[in-house]
């Protein structure tokens, strides 16, 4: 079966510097992808060009068979995409902001009211629905990123640490969700947690000063060392002393 | 079309749930009114039509637009929905387009509250009151042109006082184009240069709509200055959105 996610010798460079260096993916349905990596290692910057914001510098990405360059409308409906720091309108209301991002999907009437309902349903939104977004805890807002990401039901889900400012609590919810909704999706999701990958992932990716060092199960990873943690420090580390 | 107006719909929203529209309309209507009546000498002139408020409200949105256009792009840049909003599946056109009317309505609103004015002429005189329509026409058409242009700066630079500036001076140069002392400045040295900036100026234009005369050169020219604007717009974002 064809990947729903297709990354082949993807590269950004900036001014002076190689961010993401000819990096090659692909993520099937069913697939939870769990992508590593220290900060600076260029894991947004991947998200970024896959989810159509940035254009690579050479290379492609493609989302259900859309290139994200060349049909970017096409492949950006089959998508739900948690940007870095989960950002919303401050002064929009929960619901007004999930009914705005439905209405661009496309969704109107009751359709659009079931859709908003069952995104924050899925999130534990509703107690907070009609408050503006600005005076919401970061877990909340975080989780309205999340909601925004869920509510067209995509078949693609990119999450840049979705996790991340969440309580444990909140933190073991989003994980049962990603879980649940796993067979039917090809998820990626970011983190610095490296348990979360045991705990969620099917498989990882490890990537240092934007090249891939690793792809394998974590299970397979867990065997070549004593844990996560330690694979990830000599996979990072020794990429840096080299 | 449709994800145009969603947007401009979400922005028109977002301006009245913050302060930006009570403290921007409050201060056009303070200022057009003022300067109508003392230095526009509204009543001591004797003659019932609005030429003072109309000579003053070009000046007024060449500060007061880019305080709008400012905030367009940047607002998004700092807030980080620009990521939000260009992974939306809309083309990147509906958001420029979207942002621009959205701007452009508001302004409408402000103008249309300046309604006052046109009751108070008519009660002391019997005015033109299709020579006032045009007038009004004539200042949407400004509007829109500096707001197409302060967009266009706005997604230039992610420092906000940098795209207020600019599209001050920017907004400037346009008006000032047609103004006696650069032509006659230009016609005395470059005469062809004189034509051009006459034919580039807004002030020129708009003289025309105050006067009641509506000509289609004048409609094609705020029609392609604004069109040109969110073109210049959206390959500029399409650069640097990402910055």
């Amino acid at each position: 079966m064809a990947a729903l996610i297709e990354i082949e010798r993807l590269t950004k460079r900036f001014a002076g510097f190689t961010a993401v260096d000819d990096i090659s993916f692909s993520v099937a349905r069913g697939e939870v992808l769990g992508f590593l990596g220290p900060n600076g290692a260029g894991k947004s910057t991947t998200m970024r060009m896959l989810a159509g914001f940035m254009p690579p510098t050479a290379g492609t990405a493609s989302i259900c068979g859309a290139d994200v360059v060349d049909q970017p409308v096409r492949a950006k409906r089959n998508l739900g995409f948690l940007p870095e720091g989960a950002p919303t309108y401050p002064e929009m209301t929960v619901a007004g902001f999930l009914a705005f991002t439905g209405r661009i999907r496309g969704f109107r009437g009751s359709e659009l009211a079931d859709r908003t309902d069952h995104a924050m349903a899925l999130t534990q939104l509703e107690g907070v629905r009609l408050q503006p977004i600005e005076t919401l805890s970061k877990g909340f807002k975080r989780r309205v990123g999340l909601a925004q990401a869920l509510l067209h039901d995509p078949p693609v889900l990119v999450l840049d640490e979705p996790t991340d400012g969440l309580d444990p609590n909140q933190k073991h919810e989003v994980r049962e969700l990603i879980r649940r909704m796993a067979p039917e999706k090809a998820i990626v999701i970011s983190t610095h947690i490296l348990e979360e990958v045991g705990a969620v992932c099917t498989r990882a990716i490890i990537i240092a000063r934007g090249r891939l060092v690793v792809d394998a199960p974590p299970s397979v990873l867990e065997e070549q060392g004593s844990s996560l943690d330690d694979v990830f420090r000599r996979l990072t580390l020794g990429q840096e002393a080299a | 079309m449709r994800a145009a107006l969603i947007v401009a719909r979400r922005e028109l929203s977002g301006y009245f749930a913050t302060p930006v529209a009570t403290v921007f309309i409050v201060i056009f209507l303070v200022l057009a009114g003022a300067l109508t009546f003392t230095l526009g000498n509204f009543f001591d002139r004797g003659q019932a039509d609005l030429i003072p408020f109309f000579s003053f409200v070009p000046w007024l949105f060449l500060f007061l637009v880019p305080a709008l256009t400012m905030r367009l792009w940047a607002e998004e840049r700092r807030l980080g929905t620009i990521e939000l909003l260009l992974t939306l599946p809309l083309p990147q056109w509906a958001a420029v387009l979207g942002k621009f009317l959205a701007a452009w309505a508001f302004c409408g609103i402000a103008l249309a509250l300046t309604f006052p004015l046109v009751i108070t002429v008519n009660i002391l005189g019997s005015p033109d009151n299709g020579v006032i329509l045009s007038g009004y026409v004539g200042c949407l058409l400004v509007a829109g042109a500096y707001l197409a242009l302060g967009a266009a700066v706005s997604a230039l630079t992610r420092n906000q006082v940098i795209a207020f500036v600019l599209a001050v001076a920017l907004c400037f140069l346009f008006a000032a184009a047609g103004s006696p002392v650069v032509t006659e400045f230009l016609n005395t040295r470059l005469p062809v240069l004189a034509e051009i900036a006459r034919g580039l100026s807004v002030a020129d234009r708009f003289g025309g709509f105050t006067r009641g005369v509506i000509a289609a050169r004048d409609i094609i020219y705020f029609a392609s200055f604004i069109g040109f604007f969110l073109f210049v717009n959206a390959v500029v974002l399409d650069h640097r959105k990402a910055d």
